[in-house]
């Protein structure tokens, strides 16, 4: 009897393994079939995202292999390891284009990428995620609403920093009523994002890629 | 051929997943806001229950009863992770739009349901068959459910086509109502119930007045859709 027990369970292990095997060979062709189609889609999906805070002409390296990595924590207040992305032209830095979150919005962090141009001023900015309330807070999003471009070309010259506020708190920011928090959050980021890049001018520009 | 025409049936009308079994319905109130959305994620979930049919099939009789669910949940675990290689790789802005929920595709009950009930039992050709047409009935569902909310909160029809067909298809989405300021309960999860009620509310009363041709029409109420 144990026998016939025995028999029985190593023939099931075997069919369990068989089909693991072959299930495991499927899945790694197309694993290696989809990679590179994959990485070039995403590639493509965050030059495009970069257009939109950066015009493509004042740049002309390889943005997405030029970035150097800043530590989580510190001025940005980031959440963990993000890059900055530094735009060349002909060899010289620019603009930095940089993640930025604003942990203070109405529902959950809203992740923003922002464009700093040398002389200090925005190329523009764009919130890439965010759970603010659909209908209410997300006009920040450019899919529902244009008021993330009040931010484009904008600088600490043309706007002085005490005035990086919402028009409810005496800046200088439109908003909608019923959704202040949203816009606050993402204008202190913005802010907050720009005085970091003016501070660490010298090592965010450095003249070459290390 | 009666056979077929009995699964055909079953599929798309008499025993339709999607307002009939009822299974499956974490995506399908979560991805329909819009009717892309929600025939995308349709079609995707019709192609695995058909491969998955397909690939039991051949295979029952050297399945041991024991395992064989492992062996069902690996089979279709294979086949989502390969469409959702594919479609990462070749629809990239709408595998961005359906996120978790293709790959959430192996947990919806209604595959492992077919694969048990049907291709464990049957012969190739028709669990492929039963796959594919239970797919479409769910995916018919999730693309009128995802239809009626997109009209009724946004005012548009086809709106993010050009996730699927690219920049050029923009053009092909129609706004139905001009100027609407958007009807925001059908877009959030309370306005997925509500349309789901309404649609089982509808197939009910086709149902209740194909099978009682009486006047009266079996008393049931009409929908107000």
């Amino acid at each position: 009897m144990p026998e016939t027990l025995l028999k029985h369970t190593a023939s099931t292990m075997a069919i369990m393994v068989a089909f693991s095997l072959v299930g495991t060979v499927f899945l790694a062709s197309t694993y290696l079939a989809t990679k590179a189609p994959i990485e070039a889609s995403e590639a493509a999906a965050k030059m495009k995202l970069f257009e939109q805070v950066l015009p493509i002409t004042e740049h002309d390296n390889d943005l997405l292999n030029d970035f150097v990595e800043l530590p989580a924590g510190g001025e940005l207040n980031n959440r963990s390891v993000t890059k900055v992305y530094t735009a060349r032209l002909a060899g010289v830095a620019t603009a930095v284009i940089l993640e930025a979150i604003a942990r203070d919005g109405y529902s959950g962090d809203i992740k923003l990428l922002i464009a700093v141009r040398q002389d200090g001023s925005l190329g523009g900015v764009r919130v890439i995620a965010h759970k603010e309330t659909p209908g209410l807070g997300d006009y920040i999003d450019i899919a529902k609403d244009n008021w993330i471009k009040s931010f484009d070309n904008l600088s600490f010259t043309m706007r002085p920093s005490e005035q990086w506020k919402v028009k409810k708190d005496g800046g200088k920011f439109d908003y909608m009523a019923g959704a202040t928090i949203t816009p606050r959050a993402v204008v202190n980021a913005t802010h907050r994002a720009l005085a970091y890049v003016e501070a660490n001018k010298a090592i965010l520009f450095a003249a070459h890629k290390k | 051929m009666a056979a077929y025409q009995t699964i055909v049936e079953n599929g798309l009308w008499k025993q339709n997943p999607g307002v009939v079994q009822l299974l499956g319905l974490c995506p399908t109130l979560a991805v329909t806001t819009t009717m892309v959305n929600g025939l995308s994620l349709g079609i995707a979930t019709a192609l695995v229950m058909a491969a998955s049919n397909a690939s039991v099939s051949p295979v029952r009789k050297w399945i041991p009863k024991e395992i064989r669910n492992p062996v069902f949940i690996l089979i279709i675990a294979a086949i989502v992770t390969v469409i959702d290689l594919s479609m990462n790789a070749f629809l990239h802005p709408l595998h961005i739009v359906l996120g978790i929920f293709i790959p959430l595709i192996v947990t919806n009950c209604i595959v492992l349901a077919r694969v048990e009930a049907f291709a464990a039992k049957n012969p190739t050709l028709p669990s492929a068959l039963d796959g594919l047409m239970m797919g479409i009935g769910l995916a018919g569902v999730l693309a009128l459910l995802g239809g009626v909310r997109e009209l009724v909160g946004k005012g548009t029809l086809f709106s993010g086509i050009d996730l699927v067909l690219g920049p050029e298809a923009k053009s092909l989405v129609i706004h139905v109502i001009p100027d609407y300021n958007g009807f925001l309960l059908a877009i959030l999860p309370p306005g997925a119930f509500i349309g789901l009620a309404c649609l089982i509310a509808v197939r009910n009363w086709a149902e209740l007045r194909k099978t009682t041709p009486s006047p009266q029409a079996g008393g049931a109420l009409k929908p107000a859709l």
